[in-house]
């Protein structure tokens, strides 16, 4: 007894607490096979996840459970006209099959409330504190900001989860990452992430899952605390998460999914007891200095390769390291820039508002504010692809849309669009983007396309500028 | 997943080391939306010509070795992309076993998630492999029994007989058609107890 009462009271971890009551069977030395509470399925990745179980003539086993949503590959234009793309009208079709015959919540093209999975699950109230949640794609980190456990899976995994609701994987280690200090003028959720990943590298979090601590966490709204989860997989983590606080109740209560009434308040206190304990241990902890964080750009093809806006394009001549040194050539060559040019001086030609980091409300009305009443610069093609029909038609009720179109934005209709340049939404060769995505791969957003991932404001002025500026000097200081 | 226990199949030579996953499955036969289907694009750049109609030299149109069931070819197979379409392909065309050196890991991996047996033997008794084939009558070619129960590779006459080494956890997933999955249900009542338990 006393041994029990000694074990309840060992402080836990959000991911230990979490993990501890997902665990259905543990063996020394073999994986762990663990209950997911949440399955989320797009087109891309699913197709034969579905056929092997109809080939083994295996069912859903939680059809409540899984939900189903495109957005990977869908058109950001108008949605009366035929899908122009045969294989991406293929994989939507397919879905919506699959969806039917085994009897799964859908989302399709013209559904209202479409959009980008990692956009629809937190505003629909499908993620949940407490949760482990899974999808087969690498950002379902993003749920993790309300304080569940959510990573991405392959697609052999997607059939594992439908077949069994279960997954099998060998535990993770556990990584705080705490930002010390307030925040500064003019600093966002993407800078933070951005500026971790430059901190501690593309695999610096390789093996664990992060915890995002510190005051300036706790001050960050939902919305900013998806971005910065969504970027954990950047840093090389399994997941990241943020503890539930009363914000994240508060951003539940009222959402489609989420329990009503009595029901909500009794989720409120089983919610708020996942919060990590006081005094417990993390395997590694990681500081960051908010004080040296600044609104940041990449210069490079990875997003540790970073920087801040008035900061240079490296110079490998100026790195000691013979490695790194070739590895920024390569990538200077791709990007075509100099070495030592200031990051303000880069021109522009494209500008991405979206994606699941940064097309939610608020991400829509910071770079609003900034273009409201100016105009995008002549050589600039830009545009904003909000992250679900919910998103887009509250914005429009704000007015927003006019804002962007009156400055020169296109404004489209929801879906991953030019993230992944899956649709028609791409770059050309050669052509460079202020981008609010996660990823500056060669050629993820098309082929020679050059890609800056910055925050929606720093975007949004860009566009304006035709470069990149401080967007602290446009904002109005507090 | 269907069980390999013993499997007797003719017996194809592509003696060739490092042969990579984009020879196995060129990259622009990926999007379909099956995992079957892909047999008719195995090997495509050596199987088919330039116009389309299949290469007469290729080992794999050339009977009897269109009926080949078991593949013996060079070091490092599967290399290259971590596709899981390449086994996905080598089974469609109706491959059970590939005998080699050696193979690439993530290839080998992905080969026990489909029921495939990457088999692996020392290079002198690959060439002894290769070596009967030449021996065998043309006509019918060599046919060897693979048995993963016995971990022995013999032909016909028992002339060739080769013991192997499998990881014991790797042969019980051969021998019982173990997917992941099907290792999973076999704790069903665990998983059942849980939801009940667990108000899921
Ligand atoms: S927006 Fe980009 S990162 Fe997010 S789910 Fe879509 S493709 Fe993936």
């Amino acid at each position: 007894m006393a041994m029990v009462r000694r074990l309840r009271h060992t402080p836990r971890t959000l991911f230990e607490k979490i993990w501890d009551e997902h665990v259905i069977f543990e063996e020394p030395g073999q994986p762990t096979l663990f209950y997911i509470d949440l399955h989320l399925v797009h087109e891309v990745t699913s197709p034969q996840a579905f056929e092997g179980l109809r080939l083994a003539g295996r069912r859903v086993r939680r059809p409540d459970r899984t939900f189903a949503v495109m957005d990977h590959n869908v058109p950001t234009t108008d949605r009366s006209l035929p899908v122009a793309d045969p294989i991406a009208r293929q994989q939507m079709d397919t879905l919506a099959k699959n969806c039917q015959e085994f009897g799964i919540r859908l989302f399709d093209l013209h559904h209202p409330e479409q959009g980008i999975v990692h956009v629809v699950g937190p505003e629909q109230g499908l993620t949940q504190p407490g949760m482990t949640i899974v999808c087969g794609d690498s950002h379902t980190a993003t749920h993790g900001a309300v304080g569940a456990l959510a990573f991405g899976i392959g697609t052999s995994e997607v059939e594992h989860v439908l077949a069994t609701q279960c997954l099998v994987q060998p535990k993770p280690k556990t990584m705080e990452v705490r930002f010390v200090g307030p925040r500064p003028f003019g600093v966002t959720a993407k800078d933070m992430i951005l500026a971790l990943i430059g901190q501690i590298g593309t695999s610096g979090a390789t093996g664990y899952v992060i915890e995002y601590t510190g005051q300036a966490v706790r001050d960050l709204s939902m919305e900013e605390r998806m971005t910065l989860c969504n970027m954990s997989i950047e840093a090389g983590a399994r997941a990241g998460m943020v503890s539930p606080d009363e914000k994240t109740v508060e951003y539940l209560r009222g959402r489609p999914y989420a329990p009503k009434g009595e029901a909500f308040e009794a989720a409120r206190q089983r919610w708020l007891a996942y919060a990590t304990d006081p005094g417990a241990r993390f395997d590694r902890v990681v500081e960051v200095d908010m004080s040296r964080i600044v609104p940041m750009v990449t210069w490079g093809t990875s997003p540790g390769m970073v920087t801040t806006i008035d900061g240079k394009v490296p110079d490998p001549d100026a790195i000691a390291d013979p490695v790194e040194a070739q590895n920024v050539r390569y990538a200077l060559r791709y990007m075509g820039l100099e070495p030592n040019t200031p990051m303000t001086e880069i021109p522009i030609d494209r500008v991405f508002i979206g994606s699941c980091t940064n097309s939610r409300l608020e991400d829509l009305e910071r770079a609003a504010r900034v273009v409201a009443g100016k105009k995008v610069h002549p050589r600039v093609k830009a545009m904003v692809v909000p992250g679900s029909g919910v998103v887009k038609r509250m914005a429009e009720a704000r007015g927003l849309d006019k804002i962007f179109r009156e400055a020169g934005f296109e404004w489209r209709e929801p879906g991953c669009s030019m993230c992944l340049g899956m649709n028609a939404d791409i770059l050309q060769p050669g052509e460079r983007c202020a981008s609010t995505s996660n990823r500056n791969f060669e050629g993820r957003q098309g082929r020679g396309g050059r890609t800056h991932l910055v925050s929606p404001e720093m975007a949004a002025a860009a566009a304006l500028y035709g470069h990149f500026v401080d967007v602290r000097e446009l904002l109005p200081r507090p | 997943m269907e069980p390999l226990v013993r499997h007797r199949g003719v017996v194809a030579p592509l003696n060739r080391p490092n042969i990579d996953t984009d020879q196995i499955i060129p990259k622009q036969f990926l999007k379909r939306i099956e995992r079957t289907g892909f047999g008719e694009f195995l090997f495509y750049d050596w199987r088919y010509g330039e116009d389309g109609k299949p290469n007469p030299e290729f080992v794999l149109n050339r009977p009897p070795y269109t009926q080949a069931s078991i593949l013996v070819t060079g070091p490092n197979f599967g290399c290259g992309s971590s596709r899981e379409h390449a086994p996905w392909a080598l089974m469609d065309f109706g491959i059970r076993v590939v005998i080699a050196a050696s193979f690439a890991d993530i290839f080998y991996q992905n080969c026990f998630k489909n029921g495939l047996l990457p088999l692996t033997l020392p290079q002198p008794e690959v060439d002894r492999i290769f070596q009967a084939i030449e021996q065998a009558d043309p006509s019918t070619g060599l046919y060897l029994t693979v048995d993963v129960e016995r971990l022995l590779v013999h032909d016909d006459r028992h002339q060739l007989e080769i013991p192997f080494a499998l990881d014991p956890y790797l042969q019980e997933t051969l021998l019982h058609g173990l997917d992941d999955i099907a290792r999973t249900l076999k704790h069903e009542a665990l998983i059942a107890a849980y939801e009940a338990q667990h108000g899921k």
